[in-house]
């Protein structure tokens, strides 16, 4: 593999174990951030530029940004006493440690029958366009629903209860 | 090791890291970041695919991909609204404190 | 199914003429049970409703007998104008009914009813008797509360004792003797109160039953020999002279054909029902009844049923007569019969209760029936039957208006001087005493007696009977000279005045009275109609009846001897009225011997020392076993169970139940267990969700690699 891919795959790797072990919050979703960015570097490795640029737009423009929100409003930047692991957790790490092994045993397992590499596709936004408008126009007009329903529901649910929440 | 199982593997490992920060970490945020972080390693894997398996020119495994995004967006925005709820009531975003819900 | 049958050759009807009376012959029977049956679900208020049933239902039934008694002398009078041609005949005139009550296979259970010259002429007595009687309790019963009951349990003794005349089927005759002896016990108990009723109606109830044990093994012993439980069934029956061959064949040990000891069975029960030697001894206790009820059942119609039993199956007890001229059952039948005449004779003469000395009296005319029956055969019993009946009746009734006249006095030593205080009842009663006592010419009971008296006369096998039977006659002039004498004659000696009888108690006297005197023109020797109407013969009037061989020497005696016992009687007794405190005329002559007679020759005091102290010795072991033996062991098997039940409930308790609930605080706290699984925190339940999708993936692979 080449040298690109191995640098994008540890910087992505290191932003997101530093999201899951940091004990400020605040630098845990910056940390996401990076391995976000590091998706999407990638992405553009594997000649989706598309959903490269998705990616940084959606993810680190909206979710990320969602995610400093909501920890900001939750006073989640205070390290609480006890720790910032929950009980138990060595458990949930043996459990995540053995889905990891259950998953890479299935890659490697699997590894003769993957298909070959191939030549790289152009993928032109006209493409892509038309396929949301042809072939995925009806998930396209769903997503649409739900991202629209999720609007709502986000604001029912995040609304002061005095201001008539139901 | 190709080029596919090597993007596969990264994957895997991403999903665990999701995984082990979901099921180990106290607040309720960083679990819907490791959720974040599940979701897309699931998405690394379908572009992987795409651009490794067969017919990439029918776009499958992009569009696939970019629905995954647009609702992963969707669901961190009503999930942390409802973790904002959930604080305003409980003045605490620790789940080990939330377990009324209990046998 | 319907036979005619036996009249003589010339008449054999052409295809079966099916005449009404013999299809409606159960009414005779019938109606006077319904009535009874209607009497008893009335109010006790409703006297005169009950009083108009019992006697219409009677009534009704008296004409019906009537008509089936004019029925059967017309049949007579055609075959017997037909007996010219056939001059040696006897076919008396037979019609039988029979339904078949029950089938078991291939045999049959039937009952059936039989009417002929015998069932006729008992039938017309016992209405015709039993209706005057009724009419007669109206008034003698008329200070009584219980007057509707009264009346139900006489109706039903009339249906029942009906039925015991018309019966064909000895199955149908013994429920209906049965029922006789349920109403007599009935009606001898009616003062229930009154203990000494009480006992003498158990006391008659027991003695006849031991008597019925022997008919009915004579019963069963007969139905399983000859087949069948009819009397005559065109040829079939059980008298028919078929089984009675059948019978005659068959040995039964101590020298007896079977048809010799079903007779001595059947004339077992009938001894108990009839009175005789050593039976007897419920008849005079049975007076205890009111005296409507004596006169009926215990003069006129029940004790008779023994003695129409034997007339009934008189083909049976007379099959097979042996070299001496008779056969054993009737031998026995004419000893027990002398022997109870003159035993019976004897004790009546020192009893001192009016109506005890007439019960004595019956028994020794049952007897006289007996012996008439044995040694003369059915006509001359039946005939004695029918005239003491008559006589009998008054008497009784007679008695029941003195009784009622000396406001309930019954000892005579304390009544005297009636006969003109009761002008009528004196009459009557006096005729009824002449008849009884066989004065002769003017009284029916001179010739049934004469009757019998020739039969004993001409008897081949002893004449130890005839000089029993006279001296019986005798003692009977004797006793009721002393009876009327003491009751009618000399001073008054009671405490009340008396007073006749109101006319619903007289009438019925004097027409009793009359039927005392007339009947004896049916049985003379010139003109026996009786007896020719019993045996189906013919008959003319002819003087020279009167031409037989001794037989005019024979009714010289009998005038001689009834006159000997009168005069012996008003010897003794006539014009003397002793007081009560006084010894007895005829005991200061004999004294020992009249304390025998008046003990009643000391039967009771045998019977109570051996059998019923035998009884209540049985009755004690019984007690023993049924409380400590049978008591015991059910006391034994109810501990048991009660021991097995603790045991089971400790089972239960602790075992069953322990383990229930054992299983039960396991289950709950499993459930308690289990539950910690939910403890309400997220991440528990994410890590349980991920160790399982590891768990399914591994399984996923591990399959696939093979």
């Amino acid at each position: 593999m080449s040298f690109v891919f191995y640098v994008l795959a540890a910087l992505t790797l290191a932003g997101a174990l530093a999201a899951v072990t940091l004990k400020n919050t605040v630098h845990c979703a910056l940390a996401l951030t990076v391995a976000f960015a590091g998706l999407a570097l990638l992405y553009l490795d594997l000649d989706a530029q598309f959903a490269g640029f998705a990616q940084i737009l959606v993810y680190i423009g909206a979710v990320a940004i969602l995610i400093v929100f909501a920890i900001l409003l939750t006073k989640g930047s205070e390290t609480p006493k006890e720790g910032v692991y929950s009980k138990n957790s060595f458990a949930g790490l043996v459990i995540a440690a053995g889905v990891f092994a259950v998953l890479g045993w299935a890659v490697i397992e699997s590894a003769k029958v993957l298909p070959n590499e191939t030549a790289a596709p152009s993928v032109t936004v006209l493409q892509i366009g038309n396929a949301l408008m042809g072939r995925y126009v009806l998930p396209l007009e769903i997503v649409a629903l739900l991202l629209t329903a999720a609007l709502i529901g986000a604001v029912i649910v995040a609304m002061h209860e005095k201001g008539g929440a139901r | 090791m190709t080029p596919l199982t090597s993007y596969l593997l990264v994957a895997a490992l991403l999903f665990s890291i999701g995984l082990a920060g979901a099921l180990t970490r106290r607040n309720a945020i960083l679990v819907l970041i490791g959720i974040e972080l599940m979701l897309n390693a699931a998405n690394l894997n379908l572009i992987a695919f795409w651009r490794y398996g067969p017919h990439p020119e029918a776009l499958t495994g992009m569009m696939f991909a970019i629905f995954s995004i647009a609702v992963a967006a969707a669901e961190a925005a009503v999930g942390l609204g409802l973790v904002i709820q959930i604080h305003r009531h409980a003045h605490t975003t620790d789940l080990d404190r939330m377990n009324r819900m209990r046998g | 199914m319907l036979m005619q049958e036996g009249a003589s050759v010339a008449f054999q009807p052409v295809g079966a003429y099916v005449s009404p009376i013999i299809l409606q012959l159960w009414l005779i029977p019938a109606l006077p049970v319904l009535a009874s049956g209607i009497i008893a679900l009335l109010k006790q208020a409703k006297r005169k409703t009950a009083a108009s049933l019992a006697i219409g239902s009677l009534s009704i039934s008296l004409l019906l007998s009537v008509a089936a008694f004019i029925h059967v002398i017309s049949a007579w009078s055609i075959g017997w104008a037909a007996e010219t041609i056939h001059p040696h005949g006897a076919y008396p005139h037979r019609e039988v009914f029979i339904i078949t009550w029950i089938q078991f296979g291939a045999t049959n259970v039937d009952l059936g009813w039989i009417l002929d010259p015998l069932s006729a002429v008992m039938l017309v007595m016992v209405s015709f008797v039993g209706s005057l009687i009724f009419i007669y309790s109206i008034g003698y019963m008329e200070h009584d509360e219980n007057y509707t009951r009264f009346f139900c349990f006489m109706s039903l003794f009339a249906g029942s004792m009906l039925g015991v005349v018309i019966a064909n089927s000895v199955l149908l005759l013994f429920m209906c003797w049965e029922l006789v002896g349920l109403t007599s016990y009935l009606l001898i108990g009616y003062w229930y109160q009154k203990p000494t009723a009480a006992a003498a109606a158990k006391k008659a109830f027991l003695t006849t039953r031991v008597g019925d044990v022997f008919f009915l093994l004579g019963m069963v012993w007969l139905y399983s020999q000859t087949g069948t439980l009819l009397f005559y069934k065109g040829g079939a029956g059980a008298l028919e002279p078929a089984a009675l061959s059948g019978l005659l064949a068959q040995h039964a040990g101590l020298g007896l054909t079977a048809a010799g000891a079903i007779g001595l069975l059947i004339f077992a029960g009938a001894a108990g029902k009839s009175g005789q030697f050593p039976l007897h001894v419920w008849l005079p206790d049975a007076m205890e009844g009111p005296t409507p009820v004596s006169a009926l059942i215990h003069a006129a119609t029940m004790v008779a049923a023994g003695v129409y039993l034997i007339a009934r199956v008189y083909p049976l007890m007379a099959a097979g007569p042996c070299a001496c001229g008779s056969t054993t059952a009737l031998i026995v039948v004419t000893w027990v019969g002398a022997f109870t005449a003159v035993f019976a004779a004897l004790i009546a003469v020192a009893q001192n209760d009016i109506k005890r000395i007439l019960a004595y009296s019956t028994i020794s005319q049952l007897g006289y029936m007996m012996a008439g029956l044995g040694m003369g055969g059915t006509a001359v019993g039946m005939f004695h039957l029918i005239t003491h009946a008559f006589f009998k009746a008054l008497l009784f009734l007679g008695a029941g208006s003195v009784i009622h006249g000396c406001c309930e006095e019954q000892d005579i030593r304390r009544m005297g001087g009636l006969w003109s205080k009761m002008p009528w009842t004196f009459g009557t009663y006096a005729i009824g005493m002449l008849a009884l006592c066989g004065f002769p010419l003017l009284f029916s009971g001179f010739w049934s007696k004469d009757g019998i008296l020739e039969a004993a006369q001409h008897w081949t096998v002893a004449r130890t009977p005839f000089y029993m039977l006279v001296f019986g006659a005798l003692l009977t002039a004797f006793y009721m000279t002393r009876q009327v004498a003491f009751v009618f004659f000399g001073a008054r000696r009671g405490n009340e005045p008396a007073h006749e009888s109101p006319r619903v108690m007289t009438a019925p006297l004097a027409i009793l009275a009359f039927f005392a005197m007339a009947l004896g023109l049916i049985g003379t020797p010139a003109w026996p109609w009786f007896r020719a109407f019993l045996d189906g013969r013919a008959v003319g009037f002819d003087w020279h009846g009167f031409m037989e061989p001794g037989l005019l020497a024979l009714m010289a005696t009998s005038m001689v001897v009834v006159f000997i016992g009168l005069s012996l009687g008003l010897w003794l007794y006539g014009g003397k009225s002793p007081a009560p405190e006084e010894p007895d005329a005829l005991e200061r002559l004999a004294p020992m011997p009249w304390g025998w007679l008046r003990d009643r020759l000391y039967v009771d005091e045998l019977y109570g020392a051996t059998v019923i102290a035998f009884y209540g010795w049985w009755a004690r072991v019984a007690d023993w076993l049924d409380r400590c033996a049978w008591g015991g062991a059910v006391t034994g098997v109810a501990w048991a169970f009660r021991g097995w039940a603790r045991f089971n409930r400790f089972l239960d308790t602790n075992w069953v139940d322990g383990a229930f609930d054992k299983s039960c605080e396991e289950l709950a706290s499993g459930g308690g267990l289990l539950s910690r699984v939910q403890n309400g925190r997220v991440q528990t339940y994410l890590r349980i969700l991920a160790a399982a999708v590891v768990g399914l993936v591994a399984i996923l692979i591990w399959s696939s690699r093979a």
